[in-house]
Order: C-alpha cells, then sequence, then structure tokens
C-alpha cells in the first residue's frame, strides 16, 4: 500500500485549509453541513463518502453544543478542512468542557429493540463512518477534533486487463 | 419542518422531508407521538425526500418503534430511503430494528 499511513495524514499540512467559524447553535448545523459537503465534493469524495463525513460532523458538532458547551447556546465552533492527496482531513474546535470520549460507553447494538440505550450512538457512528479519528484537549486551545476520510481509489488505476 | 401525515385504512404514513438532525429531532418526535398518542401503532415514514438523518432522528424512530412494537400491536416501517442514509444504518448494525420498503405503496401494502 502505497498511501499515507493515519498518523502521518495527521501531520500532514497543504497550504489549502480553510477554516469556519459557527455559533454553537443547534440551527446552525445545517450551515455547518452545508461547509462540509463543500468541502467533500472539493475534496472529490463520492456520494456515499460525502455522506459519511456530513454525518460525522453533524454527530460531532451535536455533541460540542449539547455537551461541551452544555446547550448555553453560548460559544464557537471552528470548522476547518484540509484537502489532501489520498482524502479529506476535518478538524473541529471549540473552547467548552473538555471531552473524554473514553467516558462515553459503546452503544451495544446487538440487543433487542427494547434494551437499546440512547447513548453514544453519535460517537459510535462517527467512528465508524471515518477512516480514524482523534481527540485531544489543552487548557489553552481546548477540544481539537481530527477526522480523516479517505477518498475511494478510482477503479481504472487496479483494474487489470 | 414540514411535516404531513395520511391516515389510511390499516396504516398512518408521515412525509417529511430534507434533515433531520439534533435541531427538528423534538419537533419530529412530537409528530410521531401525536400518531401513537391516538392509538396507531402502524405507522409508514416516507423518507423520499430525506436526505440527512442524524443520531438525533435514529433516537425518536427507536423511541417510536419501541411504542409500536410494544404488545405486538404495530410496527414503524421505512419506505424510500435514500442508499446513503440505508448505508449508515448498516453500517452501525442498526439495519435490524427497521423494515424498509422501496416505495410507500408497497410499505402500505404490508399492513
Amino acid at each position: 500500500m502505497t498511501s499515507l499511513r493515519l498518523s502521518e495524514v495527521f501531520d500532514q499540512h497543504s497550504e489549502t485549509m480553510r477554516s469556519k467559524s459557527f455559533p454553537g447553535r443547534l440551527e446552525n448545523l445545517e450551515k455547518i453541513s452545508d461547509f462540509i459537503v463543500q468541502a467533500a465534493k472539493e475534496a472529490g469524495l463520492d456520494d456515499s463518502a460525502t455522506y459519511a463525513v456530513q454525518l460525522a460532523v453533524d454527530e460531532a458538532a451535536t455533541n460540542i453544543i449539547e455537551h461541551a458547551y452544555r446547550g448555553t447556546n453560548q460559544g464557537i465552533i471552528i470548522c476547518s478542512y484540509d484537502v489532501l492527496k489520498d482524502g479529506i482531513k476535518i478538524v473541529l474546535k471549540d473552547q467548552g468542557k473538555p471531552f473524554d470520549p473514553q467516558a462515553v460507553p459503546e452503544p451495544n447494538i446487538k440487543v433487542p429493540l427494547e434494551d437499546l440505550k440512547p447513548r453514544g450512538l453519535g460517537l459510535y457512528m462517527m467512528r465508524k463512518v471515518m477512516d480514524d479519528i482523534r481527540f485531544e484537549f489543552s487548557p489553552k486551545h481546548g477540544n481539537t477534533l481530527t477526522m480523516f476520510k479517505r477518498k475511494k481509489k478510482s477503479l481504472n488505476l487496479t483494474k487489470s486487463g | 419542518m414540514e411535516i404531513t401525515t395520511t391516515a389510511f385504512k390499516r396504516c398512518v404514513v408521515l412525509k417529511t422531508s430534507g434533515r433531520i438532525d439534533g435541531s427538528n429531532a423534538p419537533e419530529f418526535r412530537a409528530a410521531l407521538k401525536e400518531i401513537t398518542d391516538d392509538g396507531v401503532f402502524n405507522i409508514v415514514l416516507d423518507m423520499a425526500d430525506v436526505n440527512f438523518m442524524a443520531s438525533a432522528g435514529w433516537w425518536v424512530l427507536i423511541d417510536t418503534q419501541k411504542t409500536c412494537q410494544h404488545l405486538n400491536r404495530g410496527e414503524l416501517v421505512l419506505a424510500s430511503v435514500l442508499k446513503s442514509i440505508q448505508n449508515s444504518l448498516s453500517l452501525v448494525g442498526m439495519l435490524t430494528y427497521f423494515k424498509i420498503f422501496d416505495d410507500v405503496t408497497s410499505a402500505v401494502g404490508s399492513f
């Protein structure tokens, strides 16, 4: 495999990192989605990968608004993306309560319907649909979530004969 | 959020459009609750014009499904679900909780 390892992707930067700030309110989720769908298209992702990125960012932004900013309707989400050779890197930053992904239990999906519990599904979806996600917190910079979605290789590169 | 409901002999069809996310999930929940509060537990959700469904929306559907299937009195089924939405549900292993029909007519006919 010639593509970059994910750890390398996280440290990689192009000249095209773009950012936009959004007030941390649920009614802005659609604007955040529009921004990121545009980014995914720019990066050349197909429809399915674009939806995956949209879903992951929506879940992340919802968590920031409801948990990091505790639903106060205050605080800013800075959404950035970087179009890389292999896909797209997305960074979400907030100054809310430190987020500890370890504290969120993975939802138990293989249970009868009546036992399904509404917790942790958003984070679980993010992990499932993205190729990698990383959470960091520092008192100075707040929460930083970095996600990467790989672009599907075009078929004619792998086809033989 | 625009929501329309149509009553058939054996079920109610609820149709909405656009995005279902954390901002409008409460409204979506209220519309479904209105149906089950009326004692109707056979529900078709027409998703032909829904282009995005976040986990907040799935929880509304899971809770509604719990209410509908309680005592085997009914079921919530989905119709015309966008491929990407189906894929996301399949990825997290939750496709088993909902029957999905290609169109509203076959969904209504299933009751």
